[in-house]
């Protein structure tokens, strides 16, 4: 059984329904990110997780233990938010000791304990320090401190990087992963930053209107999207309009191709298959061979995005930069190819 | 900025200045002049000197001790709940704590004396820890205007439902959130609250006197009455009071540690 279970959840505002049918099985030290767009309702689950709303149905499970009717002070669950909302009357070693103190603990086991975390998040040397005279991401560390230090069951961080530079937001994600590792700690985690889900998860929850769209890892999320929605949100995409031929079959153009297994659509019906940039490629010689025209081109460093029209639509291609091989320019007249098992069915 | 701008700004500061502290000048003056041709402080001696007035102004500053604790008790959990809880009643509840502002004192005490004389089913004025405490109720209402504003101000300044969470999710009661989370950070906020009380329950009359309470407002009155000089230097004195309390309102907001943290 999954440490933190939570089935069937269903969560409505009035008449706002904002979370419907919401089932996730969370193994024990496994890293999970929520990533949909704004108003979904990522933040409505983690508080139902964290106790701060009530489920309108459905069941939270923690460790076999039902949390559901639980008051959010007796389910022993870390939370960081985006605001940090450290107690700013208490000094950074008060503030990572508060769990503790509430829970009484004894007072040198507190310090040990306080010194410890300050370690792990690398600030040894704040704890004397007030919540103003940090920055930002100093912050959200010790936010993140406080909330490890009592040893929750299950850590919850709702959007903890937003409110960061760019720069510190890369940094602190990789800090926060390594944590999370080194602790076992079964996470958490609500981004709307798909390249920010990506990076760091286990698995991650696409989350469309207050529905799990897809669960799935990174490389599955990415690479296999089962929703035009998770395809379209996660990603750069191309789309392509294709008919149903027989037994598993698409024509694209003037060519026939064989769809990835599994994917078997009444002949002749209307189909939409995706490819990502990266699965297109200049030239000839895959499963499907198209003419096209080079419309624009963004160097990028180590990619090359290349835009280009091909039947009339818009492609958009990913090649490695290569120095002895110049990208094409605007205007140009080439050909681009793919191979069929590069193709994404989408469901609509 | 003009040159003329500035000197009318200085013009309009120097007749406000002069509209308030000519008086009190004139005021102050008089209350030297207790000896005949010369300046001396008699006056003021004799008030201090004055065994009724040591005994109403303890009286009065127990009293004020005693309200404004009951005021905090009641406002800081009060505010904090509206904030937190109840949003949709904030209008209500202001509403409600202006009042006291609106109702005068006499008919707040006339009320108290019908509810609670001795043939009520709460006969609070049959005996003086009665009195005493209706008194400090009837205090409170009238403070709680001032309590709540300022209480309210300093809540706002924190992030109230963020802060009460995340002390939640460390499995804080709402004892450990008031105590230990929300007070301190509106001590600020809660001390100007009490200075204010604190003056006002110190000049008060209306209360105190139709409730028959030896507290400092009657005897002002008293002596206003019946001697020459000493009223006015009371004046000074009272005035005295009430600005040292607006001072430590200044003084604890100028230097409360952590005010830069309500970001
Ligand atoms: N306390 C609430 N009362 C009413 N509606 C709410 C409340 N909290 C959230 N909502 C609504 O629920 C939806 C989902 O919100 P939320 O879970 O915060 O989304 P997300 O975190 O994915 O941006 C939004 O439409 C929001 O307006
Ligand atoms: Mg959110």
């Amino acid at each position: 059984m999954a440490f933190l279970d939570l089935s069937h959840l269903e969560k409505s505002f009035g008449n706002n329904r904002v979370v419907k049918d919401f089932s996730l099985p969370v193994e024990k030290g496994e890293f999970v990110s929520f990533l949909g767009p704004s108003g979904c309702g990522k933040t409505t689950v983690l508080r139902m997780v964290a106790g701060f709303e009530t489920p309108t149905a459905g069941k939270i499970l923690i460790d076999g233990q039902d949390v559901t009717n639980l008051r959010p002070n007796q389910r022993n669950i870390g939370m960081v938010f985006q605001a940090y909302a450290l107690f700013p009357n208490l000094t950074v070693a008060q503030n990572v000791g508060f769990g503790l103190k509430v829970a009484g603990v004894a007072r040198a086991e507190i310090d040990k304990r306080v010194t410890e975390m300050l370690r792990l998040i690398g600030l040894p040397d704040k704890g004397p320090s007030y919540p103003f005279q940090l920055s930002g991401g100093q912050q959200q560390r010790v936010a993140l401190a406080r909330a490890l230090a009592p040893r929750p069951r299950v850590l919850l961080l709702d959007e903890p990087l937003s409110a960061l530079d760019a720069k510190i937001r890369v940094s602190l994600r990789a800090e926060i992963r390594e944590i999370q590792r080194e602790l076992g700690i079964t996470t958490v985690f609500v981004t709307h930053d798909q390249e920010e889900a990506l990076s760091i998860s286990d698995r991650i929850v696409v989350m469309n209107g207050g529905i799990a769209d897809q669960v799935g890892t990174p490389f599955e999320i990415y690479n296999r999207p089962t929703t035009r929605f998770v395809a379209g949100f996660v990603g750069t995409l191309n789309l392509i309009e294709a008919v149903a031929g027989p037994t598993g079959t698409a024509k694209i153009g003037d060519a026939t191709v064989l769809l990835p297994e599994g994917h078997n659509q009444a002949p002749g019906g209307k189909l939409t298959l995706a490819l990502r940039p990266e699965g297109l490629h200049l030239g000839h010689g895959r499963d499907v061979v198209l003419p096209a025209t080079v419309t624009g081109v963004e160097f990028m460093g180590s990619v090359i995005r290349v835009d280009l029209t091909a039947m009339g639509t818009k492609f958009s291609l990913d090649t490695f930069n290569r120095p002895d091989a110049p990208p094409p320019k605007a205007g140009d007249e080439t050909q681009v190819t793919f191979a069929a098992r590069d193709l994404i069915v989408l469901a609509d | 900025m003009s040159l003329w701008t500035r000197i009318t700004g200085w013009m309009v500061l120097l007749f406000g200045l002069g509209y308030f502290l000519l008086p009190l000048l004139g005021l102050f003056e008089f209350s030297l002049k207790a000896r005949r041709g010369v300046y001396s402080l008699d006056a003021y001696a004799k008030v201090i000197g004055d065994p009724e007035f040591q005994a109403t102004f303890a009286y009065s500053v127990m009293m004020a001790l005693v309200t404004i604790i009951i005021g905090v008790l009641i406002v800081v959990p009060t505010a904090f709940w509206v904030r937190l809880k109840m949003p949709w009643a904030r209008p209500y509840v202001e509403f409600i704590t202006l009042l006291p502002l609106v109702i005068p004192a006499i008919v707040i005490v006339f009320g108290y004396i019908r509810l609670y004389n001795t043939s009520s089913f709460l006969p609070l004025t049959g005996t003086i820890l009665g009195t005493n405490i209706l008194l400090a109720m009837g205090y409170t209402v009238l403070a709680l205007p001032y309590m709540y504003r300022a209480v309210d101000t300093g809540l706002r300044t924190i992030d109230v439902g963020t802060l009460t969470e995340a002390a939640q999710s460390l499995g804080a009661g709402w004892f450990t959130i008031l105590g230990k989370i929300i007070l301190p950070n509106v001590l600020v906020a809660v001390l100007s609250g009490a200075f204010l009380t604190f003056a006002i329950v110190i000049g008060e009359f209306t209360l105190a006197a139709l409730l028959d309470r030896p507290a400092f407002g009657p005897y002002l009155q008293r002596i206003g009455a019946n001697k020459p000089y000493e009223p006015f230097a009371l004046s000074v004195i009272a005035f005295g009071i009430t600005w040292a309390c607006m001072g430590l309102i200044q003084l604890v907001t100028r230097f409360s540690k952590h005010t830069k943290a309500a970001s």
